[in-house]
């Protein structure tokens, strides 16, 4: 991934601005004095910012394989043996386990109800000609401008009259829809950008709408898929205001909900090595979806970065 | 990406209408249950959960609901006359705009020194590249967006508690004897809060510029280079100029989080902090609406800021275009 510049890979560098429009005076490259000092306070720079990630979290991941007591009188020394009592009490007692499994099965059906459905609309939006085309799209758009927070006042009522509201069903049906902006967006570039060729082939070849978009077209949108399929699960496991409000069933709460509700009880500031076992359990997961995909997730949100 | 019809191919037949695209020139029952569906269920869905929502919080910011046991009454611009004359609204109001002027500034700042450093900031000589290691510190600064803002949340408070707490732990361990509650204080709990913020998305913005730098000619750079640009020089008056366009989308969501900020406020300060010290409006929303059900009240919050939202936003953007035209 480290790619550089395939440039004039010889060009002769003037040292730093003091040498100004001077010509060249050496050919054989050598390290000038600037450019160490420089790489040093570099290299200094980000090792210092890694320590400031890295720190906290090993910290967390340390202090959940020990005692209360012992995070609490020697914060950095190493776990004296690592049990998994901790892990224990936090997935039973504490309720990460329900929780965990709530979450996965609304972010689940949540991420595939909005993949399927965003992929659907923002096909037929860039690659159809209808009336009314621009309006919608501009709808779609319009909805990733507004705060959330505005919104969740009516929605609670709305959940409340269609019955919906603490049910798994309401839940997930909102993060669909506040999801769907962003996925639409997206995707429509990404239809929008296959070849016209490929329709007509299928047309001709007697594929009808259904068939040309989920044999011929979706298929050839699976990068665009991939990134923002990963793009989704992060936000909706993010997604903390929604569950709060619209989902107050404690027997359903979602992993972001519950740790924040742990936290806020008494009972367990006091137990910190369960609390800390519990960040841990809801850290690992997405940090391996991470280290998986990290590759689609950096070329996803920007340019492509081979140049 | 307008809507502008697209041209055939070349080498299609002029006579041959446009494929796919064409659409409604043969409207089959087939078509019209793909069009249903396609396009009818997403839709359906986001008119329900999302649109109408919005729609109903304006009409609601105008009256005086306060909850289902009673209808509501439209009360005009009532609740927007009581809110600007609430001190804690006010106080909200004002971290919120504390927030967005420095969340996007340290941020962005610090994202773009990072960016330049693992991109351009190696050896003078030869081809351009970042530091050693540019990789690692490329995935490792990009960890923290991973995890969920509430466990970030929870872990600084954590970071930050005054006994046993990580922060305190390194200052003592600096020779420091300190025993500060980081989020019980006035004078740090709003820092403490930013400094969590910025831990947890700096990585995020500075992927986002390492791709657009990476996407600048190398022509440029080098160009600038033989005309004898430091690297000072080179980062502010040639990579930042060309990677305008990110900087300004960075700061638009940094400035449309930093007027949220539900969920770190209401982790780390769950009422707000001492003295009100970190109440924003979002946290003081949710609160006035589900504590006290005053949901036209409350509603009024969300359309004020949702329109200062907006208008940071259009602000941004014309500032960003305008200096395109200068």
């Amino acid at each position: 991934m480290s790619t550089t510049t395939t440039g004039r890979a010889t060009e002769p560098a003037p040292a730093p601005a003091a040498a100004g429009s001077s010509p060249p005076r050496r050919r054989r490259p050598r390290r000038s004095v600037g450019d160490r000092v420089f790489g040093g306070v570099s290299q200094i720079v980000l090792a210092l910012w890694a320590l400031i990630v890295v720190i906290p979290l090993l910290w967390t991941v340390f202090s959940s394989f020990k005692s209360t007591r012992g995070i609490l009188t020697s914060p950095f020394a190493l776990p004296e043996h690592w049990n998994l009592d901790n892990f224990v009490r936090a997935w039973n007692q504490a309720g990460i386990g329900r929780y965990f499994f709530n979450t996965v099965l609304v972010v689940g059906s949540a991420l595939v109800l909005v993949m399927v459905l965003g992929a659907m609309c923002a096909y037929v939006l860039a690659r159809y000609e209808f009336p009314g085309r621009r309006v919608i799209y501009y709808a779609l758009i319009a909805g990733l401008t507004f705060p959330l927070f505005l919104a969740v006042v009516p929605l609670f009522f709305i959940l409340e009259s269609m019955g919906l509201r603490g049910t798994y069903l309401g839940l997930i049906l909102s993060y669909v829809g506040f999801a769907l902006p962003f996925t639409v967006f997206f995707l429509y570039a990404f239809f929008r950008q296959l070849p016209e060729e490929i329709a007509e082939a299928a047309a001709i070849d007697g594929a009808g709408d259904f068939r040309t978009f989920f044999q011929v077209m979706l298929p050839m949108a699976g990068p665009g898929m991939a990134s923002v399929t990963i793009f989704n699960f992060l936000g909706l496991w993010n997604q903390f205001l929604l569950p709060v409000v619209l989902n107050t069933d404690e027997s359903k709460f979602v992993l972001a909900q519950g740790l924040a509700n742990l936290q806020a009880q008494q009972g367990y500031r006091s137990d910190w090595a369960a609390m800390f076992a519990s960040v841990t359990i809801t850290i690992l997961p997405v940090l391996v979806v991470y280290l998986i995909f990290q590759r689609q997730l950096q070329g996803g949100i920007g340019p492509s970065t081979n140049k | 990406m307008a809507a502008v019809p697209t041209s055939t191919t070349p080498g299609a037949a002029p006579a041959r209408p446009r494929g796919a695209r064409g659409a409604l020139r043969r409207l089959t029952p087939a078509r019209v249950l793909f069009f249903l569906i396609f396009l009818g269920v997403p839709l359906a869905i986001y008119v329900v959960f999302v649109v109408s929502p919005f729609l109903q919080a304006f009409y609601y910011s105008l009256t005086d609901w306060r909850g289902l046991s009673r209808a509501p009454q439209f009360i005009g611009l009532e609740n927007y006359v009581t809110l600007f004359h609430d001190p804690v609204f006010l106080k909200a109001l004002r971290n919120n705009l504390i927030l967005l002027v420095t969340l996007p500034l340290i941020t962005i700042t610090l994202a773009f020194t990072l960016a330049v450093l693992v991109t351009v900031g190696g050896d003078s000589r030869g081809a351009i590249r970042g530091v050693p290691g540019a990789t690692v510190y490329r995935v490792v600064s990009f960890f923290p967006y991973a995890i969920p803002a509430v466990v970030v949340g929870i872990l600084f408070a954590f970071v930050y508690s005054p006994n046993g707490g990580l922060l305190n732990g390194l200052l003592q361990a600096v020779g420091l004897d300190v025993s500060i509650g980081w989020l019980g204080e006035r004078r740090f709990a709003m820092a403490a809060i930013i400094a969590a913020v910025v831990w947890s998305l700096v990585g995020f913005y500075m992927v986002l510029f390492v791709a657009a730098i990476k996407s600048i000619p190398s022509e440029v750079v080098e160009a600038a280079r033989i005309d004898g640009a430091g690297r000072l020089r080179l980062a502010v008056q040639v990579v930042l100029p060309m990677v305008r366009g990110n900087v300004s989308t960075a700061a638009v969501y940094m400035g449309i989080m930093a007027l949220d900020m539900f969920v770190f406020v209401n982790v780390m300060t769950p009422t707000g902090g001492t003295g009100k010290s970190t109440e924003v409006v979002s946290r003081y929303l949710y609160e006035t609406a589900f504590s006290e059900s005053r949901f036209g009240l409350a509603s009024a919050m969300g359309v004020v800021m949702a329109l200062l939202t907006m208008a940071m936003a259009v602000l941004v953007l014309v500032i960003s275009r305008g200096k395109d035209e200068a």
